[in-house]
């Protein structure tokens, strides 16, 4: 029997998320990224990620792309993972919304295409579209890869973010992890049991079923791990183990990100 | 001396459905006490109740003379000794290992209840020294075995050193030889001081764990006896479910007994 939708998802789903093992292992690795303060990285990558959409002009953004690719250079992060993670999916997803304003963007026709008009203009909001969307993107995988999860949250709290806002981030990238596998097992037990093809609509109440036991199991699952918590003494609070401190080249980082983005912003108008 | 846990007539129910019904017992300081009993027989729900994870429905239960509330537990000066005197390790692993590394879980309890930074990284080394788990300090939990999850568990909460130690299932699932080391650990943790109590269903463990058995079913105390007033009473055992009938055959002949996994033999006749 063939894998449906859903079922294909999720099992991509898992794979992807096996994929942050690596991103554990590129964050300790010695780079330029990886030598500054999490805290810097959060809010230097940020005021970038803020650049490019604040950016009108192409060549500004692809500017911006270029000092992506070059931060991730200098923070050993190969460029064959981010091709794979960020580019051509950004491009797949992208290209889908952004390929009608190649057509309907009225301006100058440029070329047609199966007996439709390619504008200039269409062709301009397009790229920009998809050139600010793959450098926002390639900007925010390369704090996730340069960062260990913990310190990403250490550093949003210490940035003043609500600590139940950080929990919720916390547990949720814990347990995501066992809910797709709980998933993935669940759909194989229901493959191997199932003889013969379903059609569209069992699929349908098959999948329905599935989610609403899945959501009960998280709902035992998060009871239970609240009460492991309270268990070891917590009391609402989250605790941190060390305190971040800025050196000089923490400063100096940060200031060389706001000014790149400063002049992205000014530049790009 | 006074028992360290006294609990009287307490009952406790899930949603109407009764889950500890008229329980009385007192477990004194430095026991070792295995609580006995098939699947659904209240064994968890106990434990969690000696942990103030929750409250009984009726009766009282008293921990070194106070007794055990959920007011009391909301007041830090009861509740932060409390969490540093009693541990409890949970059944499912996933559910006490909810931090981004095996340090950070063993870092967790100690972080919550504040301690100083030096005692704090000291106690953790030490612990996963003595538990065998330093080499894998920077893994995620979620991606250990059954025993290192396991062990990482035992861990977590043996950082506190506490002086009573809960046990849900704690062999429950391993293969023999992580089963055999979590055996190992807890006879190498316990101290004149410590109380340990085993809620399990195993038999073959308990000689190894117990100085005295509570066994439980359907939330009722069944008996309250050393080990070999309970482990050697096959109709007690029968009735609680921990043993069956096992029919097999010994050349031509076939017959049945009370199937034991203890280290004790039974002759045929």
């Amino acid at each position: 029997m063939s894998r449906g939708f859903i079922e294909s998802t999720t099992v991509g789903f898992a794979r992807a998320l096996t994929g942050t093992m690596l991103s554990e292992q590129t964050a300790r690795q010695r780079g330029l990224l990886q030598a500054l303060d999490p805290r810097v990285r959060v809010v230097g990558l940020f005021a970038l990620v803020l650049a490019v959409t604040l950016s009108r002009k192409i060549v500004v953004v692809a500017a911006l792309l270029a000092v992506a690719i070059a931060i991730a250079l200098l923070s050993r992060v190969s460029l064959l993972t981010l091709a794979k993670r960020v580019w051509l999916i950004v491009l797949g997803f992208t290209g889908v919304i952004a390929l009608p304003a190649l057509f309907t963007t009225p301006g100058r026709t440029m070329a047609t295409v199966a007996g439709f008009a390619v504008s200039e203009q269409g062709l301009r909001t397009a790229s920009l579209l998809i050139l600010r969307v793959e450098t926002a993107v390639t900007f925010t995988t390369l704090l996730i890869l340069c960062t260990p999860w913990a310190q990403v949250l250490k550093a949003l709290r210490s940035l003043r973010l609500p600590k139940e806002v950080v929990m919720m981030l916390a547990m949720t990238y814990r347990y995501v992890f066992l809910l797709v596998e709980t998933a993935t097992q669940m759909f194989e037990s229901r493959r191997s049991r199932t003889v013969g093809v379903l059609n569209s609509n069992e699929q349908r109440h098959l999948a329905g079923r599935t989610a609403g036991v899945l959501l009960s199991k998280s709902v035992a699952l998060s009871n239970d791990v609240y009460l492991a918590m309270q268990s070891r003494g917590f009391r609402g609070d989250v605790q941190i183990l060390s305190d971040f401190r800025m050196t000089s080249s923490d400063y100096l980082g940060l200031l060389a990100f706001l000014l790149v983005g400063a002049l992205a912003v000014w530049t790009g108008r | 001396m006074p028992p360290l846990f006294e609990l009287r007539d307490v009952s406790f129910d899930y949603d109407g459905i009764g889950a500890l019904r008229g329980l009385s017992l007192d477990i004194a300081k430095g026991e070792r006490l295995v609580l006995l009993g098939a699947n659904g027989s209240g064994k968890s729900t106990l434990l969690r109740l000696l942990d103030a994870l929750c409250f009984p429905a009726s009766g009282t239960i008293g921990f070194d003379g106070q007794a055990l509330t959920s007011d009391r537990i909301q007041d830090d000066s009861f509740a932060l000794p409390f969490r540093r005197r009693v541990a409890l390790v949970f059944q499912n692993p996933d559910v006490q290992l909810f931090n981004p590394t095996v340090f950070d879980e063993v870092a967790f309890a100690p972080l919550q209840l504040q301690w100083p930074k030096d005692q704090l990284l000291s106690r953790v080394n030490e612990t996963m020294e003595w538990m065998g788990i330093s080499q894998l300090r920077d893994r995620p939990p979620y991606r250990l075995s059954g025993g290192e999850k396991k062990r990482v568990a035992l861990a977590s909460v043996v950082v506190l050193d506490p002086d009573v130690l809960l046990l849900d299932e704690p062999t429950a699932t391993l293969d023999p030889r992580s089963q055999s080391q979590v055996i190992d650990l807890i006879q190498e943790w316990k101290g004149s001081e410590k109380t340990v109590i085993t809620a399990t269903h195993q038999l073959e463990i308990v000689e190894d764990i117990a100085d005295r058995i509570v066994v439980l079913e359907a939330g009722r105390m069944q008996a309250n006896g050393t080990v070999a007033d309970v482990l050697y009473d096959h109709e007690l055992l029968l009735r609680a479910n921990l043993v069956h009938a096992h029919r097999h055959t010994h050349g031509s002949v076939t017959h049945s007994h009370p199937h034991l996994h203890s280290h004790s033999k039974h002759e045929h006749e």
